[in-house]
């Protein structure tokens, strides 16, 4: 069946590097547009704890809708096609990173931020200078969830038109053709093993060096 | 040096006010101690100095100038701040934490290492074996002597201490409130000391101002607070045995008759304080002994009789 499924991506090699591109700018778009507003928004939640604990129960919210949901609330308002994925995806990206961006900032050593204030700095400079690294390790972690979830939830932007990996997989479900599925599948799954290994990789990197495990 | 005037704070949930109308006198180089029960409104009062806290009614002044209506940022650059928890950057250097203050104010790279490495020597802590690591890799006590260094670093003609040595064990403590003792006085600092430790404001304190509910009780020297308690509450705070802490602050040279006794007597040197020449009375079971100067010449007397009279003096409700 392996090999059924590697003949056919021989047989359509252009169909199949444009719905690999598609399925990786789709999640590439949405992921960064997921953080562009989330990262911000959980910034200024996280300066008031009543915003932040509303925030928090909306992205929590969130998280539960099933991404089919999404997608088939999404379809009678945007329609078919890129864009309707493109937000739609957007939307799935956007708990993961607003929550974790609340948590690590909110888990930063309160006695650590009164002694940044203390001597004299700026709000502004207490965010960059000392929040945001040491809250990084648990925002990116956000980042790398979203990451995961965006990618393999990307297979279902197939159902409205969007294109990607997801549409081997449903047409060879509706022809119940299982090499055609797994020529799907399994790409699906390396990218997102691949980008959750290489996240990682980056994580440990931002971590800094006093926060390190000796 | 430090002046506050009728300085009031009531938060938002609060039915009396936390600070109320406070008024303090705090002359350069001396080390004012504020002290009181929980909830006194002496940590509030702290933070109110360097506007973390905002008063709400009252003035500011730090060598003569208003800093009520200054910018709040600007002001905490001059104002050393050290904390019981320390509050170290963990993913800062050692050199880079101390650094904090110079590179808000923009000092050169070579200015900040040479500041660095001299205020690390300053607190014991060798710079070619600390400066690059991280605060994680320190002790407890080890934190704290960054923590001073670091808000020693631009030379703040003020420093408040919110409990500074308050959550490290009693030999380390000891340690280095003696050794901050000597540094402060050599730099000759004014600084707002907040403590809950009767014993540690005796020890730090030139001036003690003993608060509660955010009131001023007794503001006084360490000894004067001793020997003539305010009231009923001075009294209560600085301890049942406050005749034999005050005759810790005392040293045995001040109360000696001059004269050399003859024959053998305990022997106590003329600055230890009348509380270990007691020590040394009972010990021998005797009414009388030497006086010795450093170099272990007789040259005085102290006699339980004289130690008991300046005792007695601070039992005597004034």
């Amino acid at each position: 069946m392996l090999a059924d499924a590697w003949n056919y991506v021989l047989a359509h090699p252009a169909q199949f590097a444009t719905a690999f591109y598609v399925h990786v700018a789709l999640s590439g778009a949405a992921l960064a547009l997921a953080a562009a507003l989330a990262i911000p928004a959980g910034i200024a939640a996280a300066r008031t704890p009543r915003v932040a604990l509303a925030a928090v129960g909306a992205a929590n919210i969130g998280r539960t809708l099933p991404s089919l949901a999404v997608l088939a609330l999404v379809m009678p308002l945007l329609g078919t096609g890129f864009a309707p994925s493109l937000f739609a995806l957007t939307l799935l990206g956007l708990p993961p990173i607003l929550l974790n961006t609340i948590a690590g900032l909110q888990g930063v050593d309160p006695d650590v931020v009164d002694a940044a204030r203390g001597m004299g700095m700026a709000p502004r400079t207490v965010l960059t200078r000392v929040e945001l690294p040491l809250a990084m390790p648990v925002m990116f972690a956000g980042l790398r969830t979203a990451a995961v979830q965006v990618i393999s939830g990307a297979v279902l932007a197939a159902f409205i038109g969007g294109g990607g990996l997801g549409d081997f997989i449903t047409a060879g479900i509706a022809m119940m053709a299982w090499p055609q599925i797994l020529v799907g599948a399994i790409p699906v799954t390396l990218l997102a093993l691949g980008t959750d290994f290489a996240f990682g990789r980056v994580q440990r990197r931002l971590t800094p060096a006093g926060l390190r495990a000796p | 040096m430090i002046r506050l005037e009728a300085l009031t704070k009531r938060f938002a949930d609060a039915a009396a006010p936390a600070v109320d109308a406070l008024s303090l006198d705090i002359g350069e180089g001396e080390i004012c101690v504020l002290i009181g029960p929980s909830g006194c409104g002496k940590t509030t009062t702290m933070r109110m100095i360097n506007r973390l806290i905002e008063p709400d009614a009252g003035r500011i002044l730090i060598g003569g100038r208003d800093v009520t209506g200054e910018d709040p940022v600007t002001l905490r650059r001059s104002v050393g701040y050290v904390i019981q928890q320390v509050g170290l950057f963990p993913h800062m250097t050692i050199a880079e934490n101390v650094a904090t203050v110079p590179r808000l104010l923009g000092w050169d790279a070579a200015r900040i290492a040479r500041r660095v490495d001299e205020l690390l020597e300053r607190v014991h802590m060798d710079p070619a074996r600390y400066r690059d690591r991280y605060p994680r890799a320190l002790s407890g006590g080890q934190k704290q002597r960054v923590g001073v260094a670091r808000a020693l670093a631009a030379d703040p003609p003020v420093m408040l201490m919110d409990e500074p040595f308050g959550a490290l064990d009693p030999l380390t403590r000891t340690a280095l409130q003696d050794e901050f003792l000597r540094i402060l006085r050599e730099l000759k600092k004014t600084i707002v000391f907040v403590t809950h430790d009767m014993d540690e404001a005796l020890k730090m304190g030139t001036r003690i101002a003993l608060l509660r509910a955010g009131r001023l009780v007794q503001y006084a020297r360490p000894e004067a607070m001793l020997a003539r308690p305010a009231d009923d509450f001075v009294r209560e705070f600085v301890g049942a045995d406050r005749a034999l802490k005050r005759l810790a602050l005392l040293r045995t040279g001040d109360h000696a008759t001059p004269g050399a006794p003859s024959g053998p007597l305990p022997r106590v040197r003329s600055d230890a304080s009348l509380r270990e020449a007691l020590a040394a009375l009972l010990d021998a079971d005797a009414d009388t002994a030497t006086v010795i100067d450093t170099h272990g010449a007789a040259v005085a007397t102290i006699t339980l009789a004289a130690i008991r009279g300046v005792a007695g003096a601070a039992n005597d409700p004034a």
